[in-house]
């Protein structure tokens, strides 16, 4: 869906939506974003 | 087109272009950029608003408008129902909008008043120079471009990072959001309720919708926003998704419904912010976490977010100082006006938060469904204080609450 609701609740701004989402170097794997996708649409993988 | 403006407002949604109205209106040189094709798309939204959000904004074009709502009716855990008509009380019901059209009319006016309005236009960055905002750069039709003004209003949204650019705190941290998940659905009924359209329905309860509530917020003809908003948690299956659909198959009449959109999003529910800006920038809307706790509702308030805002810009331009200090004064006038209030909805929500369903059942007998509505409003706090003071294991929540 895009919502965007994991770049929000991102603590480190790893996150950027652009066509999915993206995560850069920042990214500590903390989940949350994963947590916290409606859909779980999310697996951080790093 | 010059690339100097006044003010540039980055988002198109009622904070923006609110702020844009106002401030053309005033005079000023004011741009708004929004990176959706299409102003009001997606909708993440419940899109119900009071009525009285219209002695601010004028009258919603009917085109707006999908029903007309005259109250509410709030289900406790045990099923109790709580109605309130608000009409009766002389007060003005509300509406559930449709936000594709109510958002491009609210940024009609603001052309109409003179803004130049510029979809399709992706904000990345702040551009900063000798240590101040001076504008904005980003992309447009997928070229750079660099736009400078005087004072930039970050009104993008909970899920932009742009406002963190600036150096304000404007983390949602996962505590203090709601992830929500709505289907837009035809062809439903609420089971023994003919009359269902005229109210807005909210079922709450630990095992529903943990730590928030489910919706039916309907659209005319007997379609609805059927959604949920939970806290997330890291339990892996349980999902908004999950409790959203475990809810439907429990409600045959929602669940033989049509589903003709599906809308996701996380809303922040808390975190208000103390400090709002900085040199030249100010932050507004739901980017600065202007939500209503207990209801997810953002619309009303990032209109007035968006118009004290403006209000404050526009003071500001005419003392030609837009240092923090001066901006400050969105602070204390967004604390003032809004901010008060919303805290002790706050409040109430993390009392909320904390009951278990058999306390939800216990105050659905101890207080009204108007009561509840002046609760929403940051109103009368010691009615659901004195509540929950008739139970000893509740004391501390009211101790809360005083």
């Amino acid at each position: 869906m895009k919502c965007g609701g994991c770049v929000a609740v991102c603590p480190f701004q790893a996150l950027e939506l652009v066509d999915f989402p993206e995560v850069d170097d920042r990214c500590t794997s903390c989940k949350i974003c994963e947590w916290t996708c409606p859909v779980r649409a999310i697996t951080v993988d790093k | 087109m010059s690339e100097n403006f006044d003010v540039i407002i980055v988002g198109a949604g009622p904070a923006g272009s609110c702020a844009a109205r106002k401030m053309a209106e005033a005079g000023l040189n004011v741009m708004v950029y929004d990176r959706r094709a299409e102003l009001g798309t997606p909708v993440r939204c419940g899109e119900g608003i009071n009525g009285n959000a219209e002695e601010v904004i004028g009258n919603i074009p009917h085109r707006a408008i999908c029903a007309r709502i005259i109250g509410g009716r709030i289900y406790a855990p045990n099923g109790r129902m709580l109605e309130a008509d608000v009409t009766k009380t002389g007060q003005k019901g509300g509406y559930v909008l449709d936000r594709k059209v109510f958002d491009k009319w609210l940024a009609r006016e603001a052309a109409r008043a003179g803004a130049f309005i510029q979809a399709n236009t992706l904000v990345t960055d702040l551009l900063v120079e000798n240590g101040r905002i001076t504008g904005v750069k980003g992309k447009r039709w997928g070229d750079p471009f660099e736009a400078r003004a005087k004072a930039v209003v970050c009104a993008t949204g909970a899920e932009s990072r742009l406002g963190a650019q600036s150096g304000l705190k404007t983390h949602c941290s996962m505590q203090l959001v709601d992830t929500c998940i709505q289907y837009e659905m035809s062809d439903i009924e609420i089971e023994g309720q003919s009359d269902w359209e005229k109210f807005l329905h909210l079922w709450v309860g630990n095992k529903l919708a943990p730590r928030g509530y489910y919706w039916v917020f309907p659209k005319g003809d007997g379609s609805a926003n059927v959604g949920i908003g939970i806290v997330p948690s890291n339990e892996r299956e349980k999902s908004a998704l999950y409790y959203h659909e475990k809810f439907l198959d429990s409600h045959p009449g929602l669940r033989n419904g049509r589903i003709l959109e599906v809308k996701g999003g996380v809303v922040p529910v808390g975190g208000l912010m103390q400090d709002m800006v900085v040199d030249n920038f100010v932050l507004c809307g739901e980017a600065a976490h202007h939500v209503n706790a207990i209801h997810g509702g953002g619309i009303k308030e990032a209109i007035f977010s968006g118009r004290i805002a403006a209000d404050v810009i526009i003071d500001c331009m005419q003392k030609n100082d837009l240092s923090k200090s001066a901006l400050s004064m969105f602070n204390l006038r967004w604390w003032e006006e809004r901010g008060r209030r919303l805290r002790s909805v706050e409040k109430v929500r993390e009392v909320f938060e904390k009951m278990t369903d058999d306390d939800f059942n216990m105050l659905a007998d101890a207080i009204t469904a108007e009561d509840v509505f002046d609760l929403a409003r940051g109103e009368k706090l010691s009615v659901l204080a004195k509540a929950l003071m008739k139970q000893p294991g509740l004391l501390g929540l009211a101790r809360h609450l005083i």
